[in-house]
């Protein structure tokens, strides 16, 4: 630990920059995931622990639409469509019934669907971990001391144009005002006519078109497994809670933050705390909002 | 006053604990485990649907107990030490006698539910500031982070696990042996809420659950009863986590830290027999296993499949659980008075 703190700041700083850029890349597709869940339980009181599974499911996707030699571009609007169906359909069969219930059952509920998720992609795709090759190039920088594959930086770019088209819909459309309208009061929203069972439905089904994207990401720099969607939930879990809701600045800065966390936690202590890290973070900040509630007699509700 | 339903209840299930194994040897661990997801339901439904609070995390009290076990159990009688023994990744098998294997196990089963009691007080100091799903959230984060803590430590195995001793004695010993410890373990367990749930604190922790501020605001030391609450949880599941991983003579982090099945499971059988009740629980961990063990024997490749499907179908539009369908249907037989008067006024206010 002390070799590894060492080597990165004072033999060779310039580690730094390698660490840096990776949690930026990790950041990035978590803010995707992360802001779908804090829209989904913002607008509706949802809290979808399936969050993880509807990226590895994304992911996979990709993989079979790779495989037949579709050009990322549109591999990726068809992930985001087919994801959309898909949140529509679960929205219908199952997140409809458990709305006006009791705030565990969405979570019970979810789990349950989580499972199940992983199961059946378990059948379909085999456990294996897997990944698509684009067969980009790699740049070194620096001596060789930072390696950044391309693909990681055309993921990021993405990313980043998904998430500026998502607050440019939030912001201006028709649909994006109804869904901030029925967040802030879905009774009022009601009144002036807006049917938010279907805001509902596409705000879900949306939130599952984002963790498709999100998938695609990860399955181009990362590898994807029938099992890994829990560490993506968690994650979002995390950072929606250190963010708070609807608040999408927070959101993604969070996401940078815990992706930075993990990265730098996984060069200094060891690479097998990675996961433990965000996990932690999320139990650290749930104690740190309890104890400043705590002076004022209140609790985290 | 025991009832005369209650005691053929109890009746039927002591014949069946006693003879089940005996008919059918075969399946006499698969009972044993009947018996462990019985005590998990039931220890689960002490916060759950007693009190109110909604724990997706005491899976890590049974894979702390099932870890302090083997420690206590091989550092004890095994000279080299626990370091020596998990490094060489079971190659090393002790010779212990009969006499060392048993104190160890039944002192390791001991530690372990008392380790586990301590645990949950180290928790409980800062996560009973957390309500509704920030509980269930922060629970299953801590049953998360201590799974992924544990594979880094060298001394217990790391990522390799630890192969547990070897029971002296042949098979079918083995089998009898354990379930007799489960078998026990669950009876002391349902008696000690039945009691527990008829006294004081039963009423303290059903008003936490109802209002919690106000319960407070009546004097009742809140804390101390959900501390109380979680404690005898942690216990029981430290010592059935102890007996599990000897059951399984091999323990790693899939076999400590289930938290996608008897982490969930649990939860899923309270739900299926209806919680908050002293019976749901154990209704529902029956019907959950025989589902389990059809679906595992009928449907292979499937089960999984199966078991979230079923999960989902009892949470989306089951919720109230068996328990809770019979006493809507048949009121009577729970002793509870339906006044038939306000119940016609309802039904016309329709």
């Amino acid at each position: 630990m002390l070799d590894n703190l060492q080597l990165l700041f004072v033999w060779a700083p310039i580690i730094n920059i390698q660490v840096i850029l990776e949690g930026i890349f990790v950041g990035a597709v978590f803010a995707l995931s992360a802001y779908g869940l804090a829209l989904v339980w913002g607008v509706m009181n949802i809290k979808n622990l399936a969050q993880g599974d509807f990226v590895i499911m994304g992911g996979y996707l990709a993989l079979a639409l790779s495989s037949a030699n579709i050009p990322l571009p549109l591999i990726l609007l068809i992930v985001i469509a087919f994801m959309f169906v898909y949140g529509w359909g679960v929205y219908v069969l199952m997140i409809r019934r458990i709305l006006d219930q009791d705030m565990f059952v969405s979570l019970l509920a979810t789990f349950g669907l989580s499972l199940l998720m992983q199961q059946v992609m378990n059948l379909i795709f085999g456990p294996e971990v897997q990944t698509i090759d684009m067969e980009l190039p790699n740049w070194d920088l620096f001596d060789n001391m930072v390696t950044i594959p391309s693909s990681k930086v055309i993921s990021l770019g993405l990313a980043a144009v998904i998430a500026t088209a998502v607050v440019i819909f939030m912001k201006k459309s028709r649909a994006g005002q109804a869904i901030r309208a029925t967040a802030q009061d879905p009774r009022a929203a009601r009144v002036l006519g807006i049917d938010t069972d279907k805001v509902y439905a596409f705000t879900f089904a949306f939130n599952s078109a984002l963790c498709g994207a999100a998938g695609v990401l990860v399955s181009i720099i990362w590898v994807i497994q029938p099992f890994y969607g829990i560490t993506y939930s968690v994650r979002s879990f995390a950072i929606v809670t250190a963010a708070g809701l609807g608040n999408l600045p927070g959101v993604i800065s969070a996401a940078f933050g815990i992706g930075l966390f993990e990265k730098y936690v996984g060069m200094i202590i060891g690479t097998a705390y990675e996961v433990a890290a965000p996990v932690s973070i999320l139990v650290m900040v749930l104690i740190w909002r309890q104890i400043s509630m705590k002076r004022n007699r209140q609790v985290v509700r | 006053m025991i009832k005369k339903n209650t005691l053929i209840t109890y009746g039927g299930l002591a014949l069946f604990g006693v003879f089940g194994p005996i008919l059918f040897p075969d399946y006499t661990l698969s009972i044993a485990y009947l018996w462990m997801m019985v005590l998990m339901a039931s220890t689960w439904d002490i916060l759950g649907g007693q009190m109110g609070y909604n724990s997706l995390g005491n899976i890590t009290f049974f894979g702390a107990g099932m870890y302090i076990s083997a420690i206590v159990q091989i550092s004890m009688f095994y000279d080299g030490g626990m370091a020596e023994y998990t490094s060489a990744m079971g190659s090393i098998k002790p010779e212990f006698t009969d006499t060392e294997y048993f104190n160890g196990l039944y002192l390791g089963i001991i530690c372990a539910g008392v380790a586990a009691l301590l645990i949950s007080l180290i928790f409980s100091t800062f996560m009973f500031g957390l309500r509704g799903p920030y509980f269930a959230i922060g629970s299953l984060g801590l049953a998360i982070a201590a799974a992924e803590l544990t594979i880094t430590m060298d001394y217990v195995g790391g990522a390799s696990g630890i192969s547990m001793p070897l029971f002296p004695g042949d098979i079918e010993f083995r089998s009898t042996f354990f379930y007799i410890l489960c078998f026990v373990l669950a009876i002391i367990a349902h008696f000690l809420l039945r009691w527990l749930y008829s006294t004081q604190f039963g009423l303290a922790i059903n008003a936490i659950r109802d209002d919690e501020d106000k319960a407070e605001a009546m004097g009742i030391p809140t804390l101390i009863y959900k501390q109380i609450g979680w404690g005898i949880a942690a216990f029981f599941m430290g010592c059935i986590g102890a007996i599990a991983g000897n059951m399984a003579g091999f323990i790693d982090k899939e076999v400590a830290y289930p938290i996608p099945t008897f982490g969930i499971f649990m939860v899923a059988m309270v739900l299926l027999g209806g919680k908050g009740t002293l019976w749901g629980p154990v209704l529902g961990a029956i019907i959950f296993h025989v589902i389990k063990e059809t679906t595992w024997t009928y449907l292979l490749n499937l089960q999984w499949v199966a078991l979230g499907l079923i999960l989902i179908i009892n949470i989306v539009y089951f919720q109230q659980g068996l328990m809770g369908w019979l006493q809507t249907k048949y009121p009577e037989m729970f002793g509870i008075v339906v006044d038939e008067s306000q119940k016609s006024a309802k039904s016309e206010a329709k």
